[in-house]
């Protein structure tokens, strides 16, 4: 990372014809399938309340308004589209996550965000498998809960371990010191980035399924097995998280209820807690069709045609150089 | 004292780990989508000089080490320290011993100018420049006129270090030297 500045593009001319194409291929799609292609604001009055997500903050000032934040993700304001009427809708957009950047992350970066009314999880994944093999070339995706991903590959099991074991297990990564704040949803994070993911995908694209309902975000939860499971899925390919999917939340008091839980843990934590979207909330009571959506990160999925690691291949101005 | 935190990480950024000064080389940045974000970190331990690969939640931070990077002159040894002195015109002098010198040590000449580490204004590493100039002391009779031939010899020059020449060197001879892999570049003068 330089502070210099360079005026030349860090993509090749061919990385950029293949992201050109790679829209329009995305574009036929849905034309294809009747998905409408909508626009919704990257600058938005509020941001998420995530623990782990970081909007940025734009000062922005109209008309006795003031504030805004740059959107993580077109989902909320997608949402109210659903409620409205909309059917189902797609849509390609900038979305921008503040602190995060490495070969795989860049601070603002294109998403694919698509959601289908009637689909579940099971026929979203297979539209997804679609979309990515369709364009990649690639064999279809096949399934892998969550629970047995992190027992083969971490020997942990992540629904029926103690919090004492599920630490043990990180000890490899991590001191005894910088353990002791550490939840059981950060540990599992750390298990899943690096003794699970780089496995993932690696002969052929694998769909992780099953998640814990603590990391069911927006996604409703079920019970398989005795677990409480989130229906969420994410999309693995050579090691590379590409996509995350649900099975919406229709229900707006569960809703409500877990972004208040998300302030709480931003409490503890000791982050400033965000105000709640009740435009968004007001839309889920007003009636969000039953309906599964998918956020995809198309940077990425560029990286992947394009046989690269680095995400700077792909963008054209990556934030040292914009 | 200063400290940085994870997203302040970048190569060659010089830190505090278990009470010994490091150097940043590598920083990946990982996270899963909507989980915790970590931080992979690559540093060289300066007093061991091993590289250590280091976990970090992102947002811990690490303490600043006093380490700066100065061009000094070497003056001489008394058998225990060599003696440095600062280029900069304040004459202000500092003393390696031998761990700090190491390796560096079948370089050093009079009054040619060295990098010195310093941590916590004590001289912790010496690195020679890239190439040196020094005399031969020793070393089979040179075979004039057989600069066409291969084959080498080796050649004991005046810091003791020992190079591989070729077979046309003789005594009193001023080679250059390349630091990093111990090999002979070209004459500098002959004799």
């Amino acid at each position: 990372m330089t502070n210099q500045p360079v005026w030349q593009p860090s993509a090749s001319q061919a990385a950029l014809e293949s992201r050109a194409q790679q829209l329009s291929f995305v574009r036929g799609f849905f034309a294809q399938r009747q998905v409408m292609e909508v626009e919704t604001p990257v600058l938005g009055r509020h941001g998420v309340t995530d623990l782990n997500l970081d909007g940025v903050y734009a000062d922005v000032s109209a008309a006795g308004i003031s504030g805004g934040w740059l959107q993580t993700s077109p989902e909320y304001h997608m949402k109210r589209l659903l409620a409205a009427g909309s059917g189902s809708i797609f849509q390609i957009s900038k979305v921008f996550r503040d602190g995060e950047r490495g070969s795989r992350h860049n601070p603002e970066f294109s998403m694919l965000e698509w959601y289908r009314v009637g689909f579940d999880d099971a026929a979203l994944m297979s539209e997804v498998s679609d979309l990515v093999c369709g364009w990649l070339g690639c064999a279809r995706p096949r399934i892998v809960a969550y629970r047995d991903a992190l027992i083969t590959c971490a020997h942990i099991d992540p629904f029926e371990s103690s919090d004492r074991e599920l630490r043990r297990s990180c000890e490899q990564w991590l001191e005894p010191e910088q353990l002791a704040g550490m939840g059981r949803d950060a540990c599992l994070d750390l298990l899943m980035s690096f003794a699970v993911e780089p496995h993932l995908g690696r002969d052929v694209p694998e769909f992780i399924v099953g998640y814990p309902a603590s990391q069911a975000a927006l996604a409703r939860v079920s019970t398989q097995d005795g677990h409480r499971v989130a229906h969420r899925f994410e999309l693995y390919i050579d090691g590379l998280e590409l996509c995350n999917g649900y099975w919406e939340l229709v229900d707006a008091s569960e809703q409500r209820h877990r972004f208040e839980h998300d302030n709480q843990l931003r409490r503890l934590a000791g982050k400033p807690e965000r105000a709640i979207d009740e435009a968004f909330l007001q839309s889920v009571e007003a009636g969000l069709p039953e309906c599964a959506g998918v956020a995809l990160g198309l940077d990425r999925l560029l990286m992947l045609k394009l046989g690269t690691r680095d995400i700077s291949d792909v963008l054209a101005f990556p934030f040292e150089r914009a | 004292m200063a400290s940085y935190s994870t997203n302040e990480f970048r190569s060659g950024l010089k830190v505090l780990l278990d009470g010994d000064p490091c150097i940043i080389l590598d920083n990946e940045f990982v996270k899963p989508g909507k989980g915790q974000a970590f931080n992979r970190v690559k540093l060289r331990n300066l007093m061991s000089n091993r590289v250590w690969e280091r976990t970090f939640k992102s947002g811990e931070s690490l303490e600043a080490a006093d380490v700066l990077e100065q061009d000094m002159e070497y003056l001489y040894t008394d058998g225990e320290f060599w003696h440095f002195m600062l280029t900069d015109g304040s004459f202000e002098q500092h003393a390696a011993d031998a761990k700090a010198v190491g390796d560096t040590v079948k370089w050093l000449k009079e009054q040619d100018v060295y990098t010195v580490t310093l941590y916590n204004g004590a001289p912790l590493s010496v690195a020679p420049p890239n190439f040196v100039e020094l005399e031969v002391v020793d070393t089979d009779p040179g075979m004039k006129g057989d600069t066409a031939q291969g084959g080498s010899k080796p050649a004991t020059l005046s810091t003791g270090a020992v190079v591989n020449v070729p077979l046309f060197i003789s005594i009193g001879e001023v080679l250059k030297v390349d630091t990093r892999s111990g090999e002979y570049v070209s004459r500098v003068k002959s004799s």
